[in-house]
């Protein structure tokens, strides 16, 4: 019996609410854009996206909003609060997914019909992981903290020293768990896949497998880091995002 | 009759009938399976009965909902978290309020417009008769299909009671639920409330805090949930059974030990004993009843036989003088645009619809929302409207496979989802949630695009 009728899981135990915290960049008067919602995995916070992204897609006409994950969540607990917030937005919402915050995003998909939805440089499978990053990954496998170093975040491009300030600002938690199983999303939205082929955290083939179950290939930003949000170059990826969005939502629906 | 005697043709556009909970459901998940949608609305605001302000609506200052918040909500657009488990009228009105304006649903709806009739025109296409509310010019138009989401708790269902209709014969006032709407109403009163469903419970609590006799008449014993057990919210403790698969007779058991358990047994206090078992008619869900009988605030009477000499006549013999007499005996569902055989509906005026919302005959007529299920309204309303709009659009692009559908799906037994249930006339509709949910799975499974 599929779980998406029968949500036994929400009606015996619903996910204990949290106060969130959501960073948002708004446009003057009531436009006509749908509202962003940015979404990070729990190593990074709403700050990341506040420091370019956020400012830089309201000045385009896009309000934009980002959600701090909440602390020693699950993904269940994570894609709760995306929903939550989601449905709190005066119109139907845009999610914008980094990292593994691609992965809660693909899940929220599921309950939440998104207006559209972007997966940046979206988290791959452990293995996959492992292989790029075997040194960072191997505690990741045993329940560990999962570890990176500044190079395989940001790219040389990025002064040394902002590229430790960002890491400073980093809680290393424990790596969410990636269901098999995937969540087809509800009312059909248009979905982009965006990252870069020199992320050294997310293999160019992982790129191109998530791309492919959604039935497209990624959009590629050759020389950046893994996030993509701070990294130098950061106007090009959400310029090409934004660019890509304002054609869909002009396409009829 | 008609000022202009050309209709427009709306082409492939679906009819939706009122913009209630069920109805901006059916709007929201036929658009987004690309349908245009016309929706016409009496009022001149979303809410349908949750609407307080509509003169038809039901609620009363102190409702709130019976299910618990995860089992009331549309699964894709869930409350806000930091909602009480059990919200209050207004609160639900604010959440349809914000879907409409969320998924911008206002700009399909034509307010202060009822629809006065349908008519199929052959090739699964309708003419549908709209005017002002009230009156005013009527206008035809043509859709290629219509979904009724008219509610069905606004036509009260009055009972008869030899008497009511003979001047003099009750000193008191007798209203409906449906006029109940505020507890000033009751206040330093004698009241008697008929009708032991959840409003007549509610009710009858209402009067225990404000009139200074209460009387509760029921007919027959029903199980009354609290709205708390174990520590959660009844609901969801029963669904942690339901996940668990536990067969019926043991949900029973269960059922009944936690009430003797918990509220223990309420025929000490002089109520009939259920002549059923638990899960087998409606639930109850009322935590204060049992609270306000044992502190002898609610006295519990049988049957009212007539009104007689300004009096209240019981089953038992005895005569009671209430200064206000409310019957909350419910309501009945009315589809006054639409020729009964269109619904297959019988003499007093049930339809008879595959799942409770697709009409056997006409393959462009739906039902959304004509449920009275063991959890929250909304979200089976939610899931049938896919359903629909799942249907109309395999309709519109695959006849063939929709005529399979169609035929695999009339085959199916009718009653497999329907909770068994006591006989009674507002019992009818009544469904197992869980059941009727994997009913409508099944459905939607088979119309699945091709892969």
């Amino acid at each position: 019996m599929s779980d998406r009728l029968l949500r036994f899981d929400d009606w015996t135990s619903p996910v204990p609410p949290v106060e969130r915290e959501v960073v948002s960049r708004l446009v003057e008067g009531e436009g006509d854009q749908p509202p962003l919602l940015f979404v990070c995995g729990p190593r990074h916070g709403a700050w990341a996206f506040a420091e370019r992204w956020l400012g830089h897609a309201a000045q385009r006409g896009f309000p934009a909003y980002a959600l701090t994950p909440r602390d020693r969540g699950d993904l269940r607990a994570h894609v709760h609060d995306v929903v939550q917030v989601a449905a709190s937005l005066p119109k139907q919402a845009v999610l914008i997914g980094h990292g593994e915050g691609a992965t809660v995003v693909a899940r929220a998909l599921g309950r939440y019909p998104a207006r559209a939805a972007v997966l940046a440089a979206p988290a791959p499978s452990r293995w996959a992981s492992f292989k790029t990053n075997p040194v960072g990954t191997l505690p990741a496998l045993f329940a560990g903290k999962w570890r990176f170093n500044r190079r395989q975040l940001f790219s040389t491009a990025l002064p040394a020293d902002e590229a430790d300030a960002y890491l400073e600002r980093m809680s290393f938690a424990p790596r969410l768990t990636n269901p098999k199983s995937r969540a087809t999303p509800v009312g059909n939205p248009p979905l982009l896949v965006v990252g870069s082929p020199d992320d050294r955290i997310v293999p160019r083939k992982s790129l191109d497998e998530t791309a492919a179950r959604y039935g497209g290939a990624p959009l590629l930003f050759p020389g950046m880091g893994h996030d993509l949000m701070l990294d130098a170059g950061w106007a090009e990826p959400i310029d090409a995002v934004l660019d890509w969005l304002t054609k869909e939502l002009s396409a009829t629906r | 009759m008609h000022d202009t005697p050309d209709i427009a043709d709306r082409r492939d556009a679906v009819c939706v009938i009122g913009a209630g909970a069920s109805g901006l459901a059916a709007i929201k998940n036929l658009r987004e399976h690309g349908f245009a949608v016309d929706c016409y609305e009496r009022e001149t605001s979303v809410g349908g009965a949750w609407n307080w302000r509509h003169d038809r609506s039901p609620v009363y200052a102190a409702t709130h909902l019976i299910s618990s918040r995860p089992l009331a909500e549309f699964p894709d657009f869930p409350m806000p978290d930091s909602w009480p488990d059990y919200p209050h009228h207004s609160q639900l009105l604010s959440y349809l309020e914000r879907y409409a304006k969320h998924f911008g649903l206002a700009d399909a709806i034509w307010f202060g417009t009822e629809v006065v009739s349908c008519v199929p025109v052959g090739d699964g296409r309708w003419d549908v008769t709209t005017q002002s509310t009230g009156g005013g010019s009527s206008r035809v138009q043509r859709y290629a299909a219509v979904v009724a989401a008219n509610g069905h708790n606004w036509a009260p269902a009055k009972p008869e009671i030899p008497g009511a209709d003979t001047p003099g014969a009750l000193r008191g006032t007798v209203i409906h639920s449906a006029q109940y709407k505020d507890p000033a109403q009751l206040r330093n009163r004698k009241v008697l409330v008929i009708g032991g469903g959840n409003t007549g419970c509610d009710l009858a609590v209402e009067a225990a805090q404000q009139a200074t006799t209460v009387w509760h008449s029921t007919r027959r014993g029903y199980w009354y949930a609290p709205k708390y057990v174990l520590g959660r919210p009844a609901d969801q403790v029963n669904e942690r059974l339901r996940q668990w698969r536990l067969p019926l007779r043991l949900r029973q058991w269960l059922y009944r030990r936690t009430l003797a358990l918990t509220t223990g047994d309420l025929t000490r206090f002089g109520m009939p004993a259920p002549d059923h078992r638990p899960y087998e008619s409606h639930p109850v869900v009322n935590s204060q009843l049992p609270y306000y009988l044992g502190h002898g605030r609610i006295k519990p009477v049988p049957d009212v036989t007539r009104y007689a000499d300004g009096k209240v006549e019981l089953a038992d013999g005895r005569r009671i003088d209430p200064d206000l007499v409310i019957t909350a005996t419910g309501y009945l569902p009315r589809f006054e645009f639409l020729d009964p055989d269109l619904l297959d509906s019988d003499p007093d005026g049930r339809p008879d619809l595959h799942l409770h919302a697709f009409a056997r005959k006409h393959p462009t007529l739906a039902v959304v929302g004509l449920l009275q299920p063991d959890s929250g309204l909304l979200p089976l309303a939610h899931w049938q409207s896919v359903a629909v709009a799942r249907w109309l659009r395999l309709r519109r692009e695959d006849p063939v496979r929709a005529a399979a559908v169609q035929q695999k799906e009339s085959a199916r037994p009718v009653r497999s989802w329907a909770r068994r249930h006591v006989p009674g006339r507002r019992h009818w509709f009544e469904v197992d949630h869980v059941d009727y949910l994997k009913a409508v799975d099944g459905l939607l499974h088979e119309m699945e695009p091709a892969k």
